[in-house]
């Protein structure tokens, strides 16, 4: 055997090409059944190349190194009571939701490479799809063992993994998951790998992140890094993937369109919960939703879309939608916890008069005119002792399964409301985008389990609120939820330093 | 023109990273974010080994950008010299 030192390429090409072999007693549509059925067409598989060219070796190497420089900011962080020197107790509630809404799916991703990266004829692909999965899985362990730590001193982070199964607002990102891993590999491939890895995940792990660094939690902006890192690679993956598929056949295309319309999507709406966490979540602030969204939605998609015009593919119809609503979702999203924040795991507040002056200055043309006198209204109920609870259960988008909260952008003060019938039934939807999806699929989007009918159809723990909100979705009721104004975590940030309660100091400022 | 960026933890080894990106490509942008460093540029930019080590004055290696990498944006090009990112049009 030779010593000589093998370039990149050809270790990739030893690694991938070489390790494939021939069926010589079983035939292929009986190994990979799942290849055909999507009406995808895949003439040569040899042509598939990974950009970063990734072998096992290096793949190890480096991963073992992040891992160590990870974990010794966790240590770091622990030993030296970082859970105090975040800015603002406030602040943990986003990554609260971040553990039960975001980190759930992570192991979601796992699970869907692993299948998938099963289930295609080149093992270039194949290999591509195993080292996603296993990078999923450090993600979904690593977010744990950071936000362990505050699950140490904080509420509301102890039955994560519970309540992603159950509670009506983690069914959001949940279902987009499940939609995703229940299609076939190739249709998982342009959702996930480049649909929200390549277009969308940039919103949640790159600025979101930022602003946890700004906050003082470098444990999570250390692992939120650490993953994009690794989406760096996924993301090549993605568009990969798409020029592949592309290039592969001409009748791919319409296919791919498809599902490159649908998925762009439910990933903007599933990122509805980042858009708030972005606004009103992160005390100390670096950039607005609609900063972000413009610079890694807008401007990223449009040079994106402009290099896939050679193929025939054009920006989603959908996404004039989500560009229209920029400077409403955030404020709409927050809304709707605000009003439901009896029923959810984490607090919600009434930003102070500082963060309304904020919002005013970077949503100009939407905040002082449809969110900020009603904001004022709230609070004021709140000084007067009678905060604001909404009582009943709203009704859901059939599709996205988010509350029917946003309204339409022609006339932001009216709902936006968009229905279908099927086989007798009548399903209700939030968006053009959602209902376009139901209507391409609805014997897949009627299965849907929906929050608010499983409650009314006594599938949820019981009639009354503490049954399905304590007994099923295991909040503990009057200290995981509510307002954080009175809360024990406010308390016991009070506490630690030595600080009067807000609502003393709101009735000393009024 | 489409730019293409590529983001970096601020750290002191991104630094030198960041030192050579500039050398190696004209008109860049730096942008210095909480905790991060986003460089952007029109169509095409690109991440030279030997620049790299000169500034760093070791050995380097391409897939060593993973540990301190964030998120890029563009067709990625990578082979033992250099990482480069460019887009079509």
């Amino acid at each position: 055997m030779s010593n000589k030192k093998l370039n990149l390429k050809d270790k990739y090409r030893l690694l991938t090409r070489d390790l494939e072999w021939e069926f010589s007693y079983r035939d292929r549509k009986e190994i990979f059944p799942q290849e055909d059925f999507e009406g995808i067409k895949i003439t040569d598989w040899s042509k598939w190349e990974d950009p970063f060219r990734l072998t096992m070796d290096s793949y190890w190497k480096y991963q073992a190194e992040k891992e160590k420089k990870l974990y010794a900011i966790f240590d770091a962080f622990s030993q030296n009571n970082g859970q105090q020197n975040v800015t603002d107790a406030r602040y943990v509630n986003a990554i609260k939701l971040f553990l039960t809404g975001v980190s759930p799916l992570e192991y979601q991703a796992y699970s869907g490479f692993a299948h998938v990266g099963r289930q295609f004829g080149g093992a270039g692909a194949r290999v591509a799809c195993q080292m996603q999965s296993l990078d999923e899985l450090r993600h979904v362990q690593t977010q744990i063992h950071a936000m362990s730590h505050y699950n140490k001193h904080f509420d509301g982070f102890q039955d994560f993994a519970h309540m992603h199964d159950r509670v009506w607002y983690l069914s959001v990102p949940k279902s987009f998951f499940d939609d995703a891993r229940s299609a076939g590999p190739f249709e998982f491939m342009v959702a996930i790998g480049f649909s929200f890895e390549y277009v969308l995940t940039n919103l949640l792990f790159v600025p979101f992140m930022s602003g946890a660094a700004y906050n003082g939690d470098m444990a999570t902006v250390t692992f939120g890094f650490s993953a994009q890192s690794d989406e760096a690679r996924h993301m090549t993956l993605g568009l990969e993937v798409i020029k592949f598929l592309l290039e592969q056949h001409e009748d791919n295309v319409p296919i791919v369109q498809r599902w490159i319309n649908k998925w762009l999507w439910r990933g903007y709406r599933v990122l509805t919960l980042v858009a708030m966490m972005m606004d009103y979540m992160l005390p100390n602030k670096v950039m607005s939703w609609q900063e972000s969204f413009e610079v890694y939605f807008e401007e990223a998609a449009s040079s994106l879309f402009k290099d896939l015009a050679r193929y025939g593919i054009e920006m989603p119809p959908y996404a004039a939608d989500a560009i229209a609503e920029k400077e409403h979702l955030s404020h709409q999203a927050w809304s709707i916890f605000y009003n439901y924040g009896h029923a959810a795991a984490f607090h919600t507040w009434m930003p102070t008069e500082q963060e309304m002056d904020w919002l005013s200055e970077k949503y100009p043309n939407s905040f002082d005119q449809y969110y900020r006198p009603r904001f004022e209204k709230w609070r004021e109920m709140e000084e007067a002792g009678e905060r604001y609870y909404n009582p009943t259960l709203p009704m859901l988008c059939q599709t996205c399964q988010i509350p029917m909260g946003f309204t339409d952008m022609e006339n932001p003060t009216m709902t936006s409301y968009r229905q279908s019938v099927y086989d007798g039934e009548r399903y209700n939807f939030c968006s053009n985008g959602c209902k376009d999806i139901f209507d391409y699929e609805p014997e897949k989007y009627v299965q849907a389990w929906m929050p608010v009918h499983q409650i009314f159809q006594g599938n949820c723990g019981g009639p009354e609120m503490e049954d399905v909100l304590g007994d099923y979705y295991k909040i503990n009721l009057g200290v995981d939820n509510l307002d954080f104004k009175g809360s024990p975590d406010e308390a016991r940030w009070n506490a630690w330093h030595n600080l009067i309660p807000a609502e003393d100091k709101l009735k000393k400022a009024s | 023109m489409s730019k293409v960026y590529i983001a970096l933890q601020d750290n002191e080894e991104s630094h030198y990273i960041v030192e050579a990106i500039e050398e190696d490509n004209a008109d860049v942008t730096v942008i210095y974010q909480p905790a991060m460093i986003r460089i952007e540029c029109e169509g095409h930019m690109v991440i030279k080994r030997e620049t790299v080590e000169e500034k760093m004055g070791r050995d380097w290696e391409i897939p060593a950008l993973h540990v301190n990498l964030i998120t890029l944006g563009g067709n990625v090009d990578e082979d033992d010299d250099q990482l480069s990112l460019t887009w079509n049009n």
